[in-house]
C-alpha cells in the first residue's frame, strides 16, 4: 500500500511537471526523444549497475561478517561473547559517511604503516564501509531470530540425543529463517539506500550521476525527482522478491 | 543409602540461581520400574530436581548417577540423556515438523535409524498414545492433548529406561487432563521408571509408588500415597494438601 501510494505520488509531480508553465519544470533535460535528453538519461540509468553491484556484495559479506560475530556472541561463556559485544557496539555507533571517509581516506594509511601495500578504490572501499556498518544490525537480527525460537525447542532437542549442530540445523533455524527474512530484507534496503554514500568518494553509482548531471545541465528538481525514483523502483523490486520468498517458505507455523 | 536395583542415585544436590538456593542437599534413589510423584508449592524446586537428573540445569555441587553413569562431563551427560525420555509442560513439539517427523528426528539423526525403521518405530508409538490417523498434521492442528501424547511419544521413540515428566498437564485444558493421565499410567503399569511432577492427586494416589514432597529446595517428606495423603507427618504438608485438595 504504502509503495503503491508513493507511486502514485511520483507519477503525480512528473504530470503536474509536464503541464505546468515554461520555467518551473523543465523535463526535457532526461525526454528521451530529444537526443540531448536520450544520452542524460542513458548516464543517469547506467548508475544502476554500480549501484546493485555494491549493494549486493555489500549485503552479502554483511550476511557473513554478521553470522560470525552473531554465533560466539550467543555463547555461554561470557569472554566468547565479548568480542561480538564490543564489534556490535563499537561499529553500530559510527555514522556511515564518517566511517565512508575513514576507510577511504585513513584506511590505506594504516595499512601502509603495517608494510600492507594495498590502494582502496572507491568501489571497495564504498562496500568494506557498508558491509562493515551493516553486520553489526546484521548480527543482531540473527540473533534475535535465533534466540526468539524458545529455549524449550533446544531442551526437547537435547531430550531427543540431538547435539548442537543437528539441533540447530534441524529444529532451530528453520523456524529462525523465517523470521530472520524480513528484517534481512529491510537490511538489505537499508543498504540500497545508503549506497548513495558512495557517491562522495566518487563512485559513480545513482547518486554521483545525478549530482554530475545537475552540475552541467542545472536542472536539480527534474533530475533529482528521476533519481527518486530510481531508488524507488529498486526498493519496489526487492519488496515483491522478498514476499515472494516468504510466501514461498511457508507461513510461520510456531504460532 | 544405593541399593542394586537403583537406576537413580542423587546425593548431596545443591543448585543455585545467582544468590538463591533452588535445591539444598537433596539424596533421592530411584529403584529400577519404582514411580515417583514429586509435589510441592511453586518455586519449591521440583522442577529443577528432575531437569537435573537429565542435565537441562547444571548441578553446582552433588552427585548425579543415572544407570550406572555418573554424571560429570558433556560424554557422560549424552550418555544419560540418551537413557532418559522427557516431557515438559508446554509440550515443546517442533512446529515446523509433521508428527511423525517430531517423532523420527531423534531415532534418525541422533541412533543413525534409517527412515524405514524409525517410521515404522514411531506409528507403533502413536497406536500406543491413540492418535496414529493424526502422524501427517503439524503440531498446531492439534488438540493440547493431542500433542503432549504426541510428546509422550516422541520420548518413548528413544526407547528410555526412565521417563522424566515436568508437569505434564497443568498447559491443558480441564477435558483434556484425563487422556493424557491415562497413556502415563499405561506407561507406569508397563513398569516403565518414572519421576512425575504434577498437582494431580488422583493420578499420584493411583499410579504412584512413592510420594516426595518438596518446599523451598528441600524434601521435606516423603511416603507411600497411603501413608502420604492419610497421615503426613509434616505440618508443611499437610497445609500444601488441605490447600490443593480443598476444591
Amino acid at each position: 500500500m504504502k509503495f503503491k501510494t508513493a507511486f502514485l505520488f511520483g507519477c503525480l509531480i512528473f504530470l503536474v511537471g509536464c503541464n505546468a508553465a515554461p520555467g518551473t519544470w523543465g523535463w526535457y533535460v532526461i525526454d528521451p526523444r530529444t537526443p540531448a535528453g536520450y544520452n542524460n538519461i542513458r548516464f543517469l540509468l547506467n548508475g544502476f549497475g554500480a549501484t546493485i553491484l555494491l549493494s549486493v556484495i555489500a549485503a552479502a559479506m554483511s550476511m557473513i561478517i554478521g553470522m560470525l560475530v552473531a554465533l560466539p556472541g550467543m555463547s555461554s561463556n561470557r569472554w566468547i561473547r565479548l568480542p561480538s559485544r564490543i564489534y556490535i557496539e563499537f561499529v553500530r555507533a559510527i555514522p556511515l559517511l564518517p566511517m565512508l571517509f575513514w576507510v577511504f581516506y585513513g584506511l590505506p594509511v594504516v595499512l601502509k604503516s603495517m608494510g600492507i601495500n594495498i590502494s582502496i578504490d572507491a568501489f571497495w572501499g564504498a562496500i568494506i564501509t557498508l558491509a562493515i556498518s551493516d553486520s553489526a544490525f546484521t548480527a543482531e537480527i540473527y540473533r534475535s531470530g535465533i534466540q526468539s525460537i524458545a529455549k524449550g525447542q533446544t531442551e526437547a532437542a537435547k531430550t531427543v540425543g540431538l547435539n548442537y549442530t543437528q539441533t540447530m540445523r534441524y529444529v532451530i533455524l528453520p523456524q529462525a529463517i523465517r523470521r530472520i527474512l524480513p528484517p534481512l530484507a529491510n537490511q538489505f534496503i537499508y543498504i540500497v539506500k545508503m549506497s548513495a554514500f558512495a557517491s562522495v568518494i566518487g563512485m559513480q553509482e545513482l547518486t554521483r550521476r545525478a549530482n554530475e548531471l545537475v552540475v552541467t545541465e542545472y536542472r536539480p528538481l527534474e533530475i533529482y525527482t528521476l533519481l527518486i525514483l530510481e531508488y524507488l523502483v529498486l526498493v519496489l523490486i526487492i519488496s515483491f522478491f522478498v514476499r515472494w520468498l516468504e510466501r514461498k517458505m511457508g507461513s510461520d507455523e510456531s504460532r | 543409602m544405593t541399593k542394586p536395583g537403583d537406576v537413580i542415585e542423587i546425593s548431596g544436590l545443591n543448585k543455585w540461581y545467582g544468590d538463591y538456593q533452588a535445591l539444598k542437599g537433596i539424596d533421592l534413589n530411584v529403584a529400577h520400574g519404582e514411580r515417583i510423584v514429586v509435589c510441592g508449592p511453586s518455586g519449591s524446586g521440583k522442577s529443577t530436581l528432575i531437569r537435573c537428573v537429565n542435565s537441562l540445569e547444571e548441578h553446582d555441587s552433588g552427585r548425579i548417577v543415572v544407570d550406572g553413569i555418573e554424571m560429570i562431563d558433556n560424554d557422560s551427560i549424552n550418555a544419560i540423556r540418551s537413557e532418559v525420555g522427557m516431557v515438559f509442560q508446554q509440550f515443546n513439539l517442533f512446529p515446523h515438523l509433521s508428527i511423525l517427523q517430531n517423532l523420527t528426528l531423534g531415532p534418525m539423526k541422533a541412533r543413525g535409524m534409517s527412515k524405514a525403521d524409525a517410521d515404522a518405530r514411531a506409528m507403533e508409538y502413536l497406536e500406543r498414545v491413540r492418535i496414529p490417523d493424526q502422524a501427517h498434521k503439524k503440531p498446531s492442528e492439534l488438540s493440547g492433548g493431542q500433542q503432549q501424547r504426541v510428546a509422550i511419544a516422541r520420548s518413548l521413540c528413544m526407547e528410555p529406561k526412565i521417563m522424566l515428566f515436568d508437569e505434564p498437564t497443568s498447559a491443558l485444558d480441564p477435558e483434556m487432563i484425563s487422556e493424557v493421565l491415562e497413556v502415563i499410567v499405561d506407561l507406569a503399569e508397563e513398569g516403565m521408571t518414572m519421576i512425575v511432577v504434577t498437582h494431580e492427586m488422583g493420578f499420584a494416589r493411583r499410579a504412584a509408588d512413592r510420594m516426595i514432597f518438596m518446599d523451598h529446595g528441600e524434601v521435606i517428606e516423603t511416603g507411600t500415597p497411603i501413608e502420604f495423603f492419610e497421615a503426613p507427618k509434616t505440618e508443611r504438608c499437610k497445609q500444601f494438601l488441605s490447600q490443593i485438595l480443598q476444591h
